[in-house]
């Protein structure tokens, strides 16, 4: 029996319900969905359906094809684990969010045309932001309000492009697109803020480590993979893709280096893998677009599974900073076990499935003879290894004791990160199964004899670099700089400026224009007009033999009631007349 | 009542000590097949005996060189934005 129910509506709907549900119930609810999606997903034939009229528009809610559907089972599989692992937790709010989060980045992944996939885009932003404020910290609170301005500029840049591009094509649907204009640069903009290219990077580490416990292995995996989905799906072969990949992967080795926070370290480690998936976007064969795909799947998993390892340590000791950490090998080892498999994944170690995955790029970049591409793309293999393979589990829980004995963390965390281990083992030893559902056929063997070695030459005079370097890693108590401050320090640098540059101005201009200029037309409009009707009265009174101190009574009464506006009747009727016939005589 | 040891044979020196060990065997190792194997070259260099492990030795020199240099000027502390 086949049914097309939309997956998304299944998580999205589903989230409705999870308030009703109590205690345990609550947890096996919200794995139970993921899993009934991936199943709906499995069945589901190629081809579009759940249409819906909007403003004329056709919109499609289900496009099946094989890009759509293997990115729908990684984001399925991926939610199964996230909730075993959140097990414990009975937060509604963070249940709901997360739900709504992956239910509309399955939404994204299935839009058949450019307005549903906007629509589901702008749902996954708000959605990830509770994962972020449910932290319930001051920091989470300001770091979720900076996430969620930039994913609002973002959704602009891309609201901007598609309309641009509607109304120059007449046509919504969202297919490789091959004409480059303002349109369509600001929808590979839009797309490219979700997918942390520098410089719309920094809101990824900024805003990750200040999630909840689960809240940072689920966004680990959505709000990138959805953009390298759209990018597959509407950039493949875009030149400039493959430098902006080149330099994330560059990129998020060298912060990550420089972080001491270890959530940051594998924030930043998402940079440079997802830098090593749009390179593969920009390459645009048929591999390369492959390869991409098997690494942001097996990505996603050897991700997830480090930010539980991570994550475990949170739960367990309420730290995550390598200088707080260390020597927990002796009470965590199931949780550095798990973790070492996914540091040895990421790093593409053979037998893991990063190894399987990865190396469908890299010989996309070969076959196109892009020399310079390949050897970035090596180095970056390399500093793999030494940012998240090897620093991430060694200041974690060997480097220096720190006297934490927090034991071992719960069963359901330990289960889920079992069947992520499992998972980067079974990808790396048979990944036929994956190959199979890629969009494109696969003829690729990543166990020659002469590849597995090279990879071990290279993965093990890195780490040997980084024993040897040691002296040179050893964490200290800071942060690094990144793009984010322009608008974090940038701007109240911009305030600053503000304040003393336009307040000087102020301060001058209140003294040239209020107390100066306009001071003197509004001493001149009160007194000029007293002054010159003094003028024929004085005059007058003169005449009449007023002297002395009388003139000077008279002369000041009159002022005064002309500066009042208390001036007889007659006499303003007078004045006035005086006027119009001086005017008239002067034009 | 008797307290189990515990596990701390990563903080012993003597284990420390065959750890480097290891390495440097592994390292070693990993070279052996080039003796005997040729590598098809691509781009020419790469089908040098050795050639990935200078690649990797040299790149992690390099990538920590750097990220050093550039720490001198991005690394600030963990205040810096509180302020």
């Amino acid at each position: 029996m086949t049914s097309n129910f939309s997956p998304a509506a299944v998580l999205i709907l589903g989230a409705l319900l999870v308030p009703f549900f109590r205690a345990k119930m609550k947890s096996y609810y919200v794995i139970l969905l993921p899993a009934a999606a991936f199943f709906l997903i499995f069945q589901l034939e190629p081809g579009s359906s759940w249409h819906a009229h909007f403003f004329g528009f056709d919109l499609t809610f289900l496009r099946v094809d094989k890009l759509s559907k293997v990115f729908g089972y990684i984001f399925t599989l991926n939610a199964f684990a996230a909730f075993v692992y959140a097990f414990y937790l009975k937060d509604n709010t963070q249940h709901m969010a997360a739900l709504f989060y992956i239910g509309s980045s399955l939404g994204v992944v299935f839009a058949g045309d450019l307005i549903s996939l906007y629509f589901f885009w702008e749902i996954m932003a708000v959605a990830s932001t509770f994962l972020i404020l449910a932290r319930k910290t001051d920091k989470a609170q300001a770091a979720g309000m900076r996430y969620i301005m930039v994913h609002v500029f973002g959704g602009l840049c891309l609201l901007a492009g598609i309309v641009l591009t509607i109304s120059h094509t007449g046509s919504i649907a969202f297919d490789g697109i091959a004409e480059k204009n303002l349109g369509t640069y600001l929808i590979l903009i839009g797309f490219l803020v979700n997918a942390a290219a520098p410089p719309f990077s920094a809101w990824l580490p900024d805003a990750y480590p200040e999630a909840t416990v689960t809240g940072g292995v689920i966004l680990s995996a959505y709000t990138t993979k959805t953009a390298v989905y759209t990018l597959v799906r509407g950039f493949p072969g875009w030149e400039i893709l493959i430098w902006i990949g080149c330099i994330m992967t560059i990129y998020g080795i060298i912060y990550a280096l420089l972080e001491n926070d270890a959530r940051r370290i594998l924030a930043y480690s998402i940079i440079n893998q997802v830098g090593f998936m749009v390179t593969g976007v920009g390459i645009g064969t048929m591999m390369s677009l492959n390869g991409t795909v098997a690494h942001a799947f097996c990505h996603i998993i050897y991700k997830a599974l480090l930010w539980m390892s991570a994550g475990s340590v949170l739960y367990m000791t309420g730290k995550s900073k390598c200088t707080d950490l260390g020597g927990l090998y002796k009470t965590m080892p199931w949780t550095l076990i798990f973790g070492a498999v996914g540091a040895l994944s990421i790093s593409a170690f053979p037998a893991t499935s990063g190894f399987t995955s990865k190396s469908l790029i890299i010989d996309g970049a070969i076959h196109e003879h892009l020399a310079w591409v390949w050897l970035v793309l090596e180095i970056a293999s390399a500093g793999v290894f030494l940012h998240a393979g090897i620093k991430f589990p060694y200041f974690v829980f060997f480097a220096k004791d720190k006297g934490l004995r927090p034991g071992e963390t719960n069963k359901s965390m330990l289960l889920a990160m079992a069947f992520l281990s499992f998972l980067c083992i079974f990808l790396g030893v048979f990944p036929r199964p994956l190959y199979n559902v890629l969009p494109f056929p696969v003829h690729y063997n990543a166990y020659s004899i002469t590849h597995v070695t090279s990879q071990l030459q290279l993965l093990m005079f890195s780490a040997l670099v980084f024993f040897l370097f040691l002296p040179l890693l050893k964490r200290t108590e800071t942060i690094a700089i990144d793009t984010d401050w322009f608008y974090r320090k940038g701007g109240r640098l911009v305030y600053q400026i503000m304040d003393v540059g336009l307040n000087a101005i102020n301060r001058y201009s209140d003294r040239v224009f209020v107390q100066g200029i306009a001071g003197g037309l509004a001493r001149f409009s009160r007194d000029g007009i007293a002054r010159i009707t003094l003028l024929p009265f004085v005059t007058y009174w003169y005449l009449k033999g007023v002297r002395f101190k009388r003139l000077q009574i008279k002369k000041e009464n009159l002022y005064y009631n002309i500066e009042r506006g208390v001036i007889p009747a007659g006499i303003g009727a007078g004045m006035a007349a005086l006027f119009l016939v001086i005017i008239f005589l002067l034009s | 009542m008797t307290t189990k040891k515990e596990f701390d044979f990563f903080d012993r020196p003597e284990n420390i000590r065959k750890l480097w060990i290891f390495l440097y065997v592994f390292c070693g190792l990993t070279l052996i097949p080039d003796f005997f194997i040729r590598r098809e070259a691509h781009f020419g260099f790469d089908g040098l005996p050795g050639f990935y492990a200078l690649l990797g030795f040299v790149s992690c020199v390099a990538l920590i060189l750097f990220s050093k240099l550039v720490g001198l000027v991005l690394k600030v502390k963990e205040n810096y934005y509180d302020k």
